[in-house]
């Protein structure tokens, strides 16, 4: 009690002793987060290009929208605002994240529920399945890419074997099975991730609840909508969130396995692609800074509509 | 003891340091990056091994994808960044333009060599008057047929591209009735990618269409002739062609090709040499022809590629990677490339050369072929070719895909084109 007058309260000890320690990740994320973000929005402003990376000049908003009007009384409109193939990508990418998550949400949670019951090898298992998202994403891409070949590839050959497709599909080929071939493999890569934080969140669940459940007579179904779902959608919806970041700046999987394809080109295709091959730097840090826009609002709107905890609090 | 041992240790690695800061003066090591395909890169080894020898250098080759598109990503962003880490670059024909600022001007150095080479092909790798590379082997695509095949059934080797769909149509049916039900008619590059543009510019060129940019930089390609090409190739995809002939470039077409399971096929000349090769199903049984013409055009055309090695600004060994550029660019490199590779040398004296045409007996007919080049519209449309490009492959391969029909995917072209020009290329 008489310690009060002396200094800080211990409560604000602890503040500050965080706070150092939290010092150097703050500062590592100011480099390597905050730094590239500001510049990359700050080059979306300017007439950068490639050639000349430190030269270019202020032009405002014009990569973004530029409004002009001809002496002919013309107005013509400019910028990656009324760039149709911008709204493709931006299309593309939300179709693909909405149908992975989906999937891979769904049959995550069935392998995490088989998962989560007892038997002989689970150990082995849950390691095995893991394989999927251990590979690196070029290799994978790259190794379905030659499966999904319409020639040589293993896929079609499986499915003539068993007479369900009488012609061979050009799988990356053709923009009708484009975005589906994107899926399969990106759904086949990740649902093991969903699977794991699935089952982390199961484990939570006491056991007893389910004795509980048992004794009551309650059937199984009822007992997984209204104990399991119920207790596992804190971590359900946290696992949800993080694939749905991953999945909206998609890049390396559609780059490999079907580059250029107006089809699956998604938003952060689109802004290498102005960025390096066309050489309109400006442009595509332009559509960058858009597509940092996109998931913060979806993220943000997610939160809020699923009241997803990403405190902690709720827990205490 | 210990101290005695440390001093003499310390005098043995003052000595490693100097004989390492030495050395480097005695020999260099020079990194060349180049696109792979084929045997590319074991050929390499022993093509760069007389100049190894002659200057004590060694070379390490860093493989790229054999995507053009690919490799020029990657080195735009290397040379944006100013990096030293590679000395010499293999460049595309069609990037002089877009990366002359970052390439060492050989204009003086290869004084004597540049005239020894076709005009046309120095002229393509000069920007204002700088000499942005040397060029290595040159590439006009030509048509490869089955000669046993044409033979079995009568037919002459195609001169229109009309002609090509009947016999391909109907070599295909009759094999495939015979029990070959992987045969198909023809194999080409069909992927969204620079290998299209090429593709394309051919079809449409051949069917009098134009060249998509003319020289003096007006926008040609909206016409009905362009269309009528478009057109045909459509008709291709599904019959002749496999749909998935959509997703090939040069080296799933030549797998197609080589084991056998297509009658025609469009490529490069390095297919000439691996498809004669030991594991080669076809081995002998083929040959090569000019492209055809179609839509009643008389002339048949051939994209101009080719491949060019330049030194970069950013190198911290110049004077060896000169060098190497120099004799890559040679007589005794392009000899050895055109022998063992079956790549079209750049040197014009080389198609007198007795040993070439002893071993590769279709470079010296590739004359015929290369007279027929076309080159895409690097020149006129400069650091906008990139773009302009690819909106030419997306729109060929919309209408190829069944997205629109070809006269209104080059109307839409037409207008891309326009607004990327702008005022002036």
């Amino acid at each position: 009690m008489a310690t009060s007058n002396d200094g800080p309260s211990l409560s604000q000890q602890r503040q500050r002793a965080a706070f150092w320690f939290l010092a150097p990740m703050l500062l590592a994320l100011l480099c390597v987060a905050a730094w590239p973000l500001l510049r990359t929005i700050w080059f979306s402003l300017t007439d950068t290009s490639l050639n000349n990376l430190y030269g270019g000049e202020w032009i405002g908003f014009d990569n973004y929208l530029s409004i002009r009007v001809l002496e002919s009384g013309r107005v013509i409109y400019r910028g990656t605002l009324v760039d149709a193939a911008w709204w493709n990508a931006v299309w593309n990418t939300v179709r693909f994240a909405v149908t992975s998550v989906f999937f891979e949400t769904l049959l995550g949670l069935i392998v995490a529920l088989v998962l989560n019951a007892e038997f002989k090898g689970r150990g082995l298992v849950r390691a095995a399945i893991l394989i999927p998202w251990a590979i690196p994403t070029i290799v994978s891409a790259k190794m379905w890419a030659w499966m999904l070949n319409d020639q040589f590839g293993i896929i079609n050959d499986i499915l003539l074997g068993f007479g369900l497709i009488d012609q061979k599909i050009a799988w990356t080929a053709s923009p009708d099975t484009a975005m589906t071939a994107v899926l399969i493999v990106d759904i086949w890569k990740t649902t093991p991730f969903m699977a794991l934080l699935i089952l982390a969140g199961l484990q939570m669940v006491p056991r007893d609840i389910y004795e509980a459940a048992r004794i009551d007579g309650v059937n199984p179904v009822k007992v997984f909508f209204r104990i399991t779902l119920p207790l596992i959608r804190p971590a359900l919806m946290v696992a949800v969130i993080f694939r749905m970041l991953d999945a909206l700046r998609i890049f390396d999987l559609v780059y490999v396995l079907t580059p250029n394809s107006a089809a699956t080109k998604t938003m952060s295709v689109i802004s290498r692609e102005n960025m390096i091959d066309f050489d309109k730097f400006a442009y595509g840090a332009a559509q960058s800074t858009l597509l940092f826009a996109i998931i913060a609002v979806f993220v943000s709107v997610y939160i809020w509509l699923g009241r997803v905890d990403l405190s902690g609090e709720g827990q205490r | 003891m210990t101290r005695l041992n440390g001093r003499a240790w310390r005098t043995a690695a003052i000595g490693a340091i100097v004989s390492v800061l030495s050395g480097p003066v005695l020999a260099e090591e020079i990194f060349y990056v180049s696109g792979a395909v084929g045997n590319a890169v074991e050929d390499f080894k022993s093509l760069v091994k007389p100049w190894e020898e002659a200057t004590g250098n060694t070379v390490t080759m860093v493989p790229m994808p054999a995507s053009t598109t690919d490799q020029f990503g990657q080195y735009r962003l290397w040379l944006a960044a100013g990096a030293s880490d590679i000395d010499v670059y293999q460049t595309d024909v069609i990037w002089a333009p877009q990366l002359a600022d970052h390439f060492v001007d050989l204009t003086e150095i290869a004084k004597d060599a540049a005239p020894q080479h076709f005009p046309s092909i120095i002229e393509s790798q000069t920007v204002n008057g700088k000499l942005v590379a040397l060029p290595v082997f040159t590439d006009a695509p030509a048509l490869y047929y089955r000669k046993d095949l044409l033979e079995k059934y009568g037919k002459p080797v195609p001169a229109t591209w009309e002609e090509l769909t009947i016999t391909a149509q109907e070599i295909q049916d009759a094999e495939r009735a015979a029990g070959k039900a992987d045969l198909w008619g023809f194999v080409w590059q069909g992927n969204a990618y620079e290998g299209l543009t090429c593709n394309a510019l051919e079809w449409v060129k051949s069917f009098g269409g134009g060249q998509i940019v003319e020289p003096d930089g007006t926008i040609s390609i909206n016409n009905e002739k362009a269309a009528l090409a478009l057109d045909t190739v459509k008709g291709w995809v599904g019959t002749i062609s496999p749909e998935g002939v959509l997703a090939y470039q040069e080296e799933e077409a030549r797998g197609v090709w080589q084991t056998g399971n297509a009658v025609f096929m469009r490529n490069w000349p390095y297919a000439y040499g691996l498809g004669n090769g030991d594991d080669s199903a076809v081995k002998g049984l083929f040959d090569v022809a000019p492209l055809p013409t179609g839509g009643g055009s008389d002339s048949s055309a051939a994209t101009l590629g080719g491949w060019n090695v330049a030194v970069s600004k950013y190198s911290t060994k110049q004077e060896a990677a000169i060098s190497l550029v120099l004799f890559l660019a040679g007589p005794e490199a392009q000899k050895e490339r055109a022998v063992k590779s079956s790549n079209l040398p750049t040197l014009m004296a080389l198609y007198d050369d007795p040993d070439i045409a002893a071993a590769q007996p279709i470079i010296p007919r590739w004359k015929e072929v290369f007279l027929q080049a076309v080159p895409r519209p690097s020149a006129p449309t400069k650091g906008k070719y990139n773009e302009v490009s690819a909106k030419f492959w997306s729109a060929v391969h919309q209408t190829l895909s069944g997205n629109g029909s070809a006269a209104e995917n080059l109307e839409l072209l037409e207008v891309e084109l326009t607004d990327i020009k702008g005022s002036e290329w």
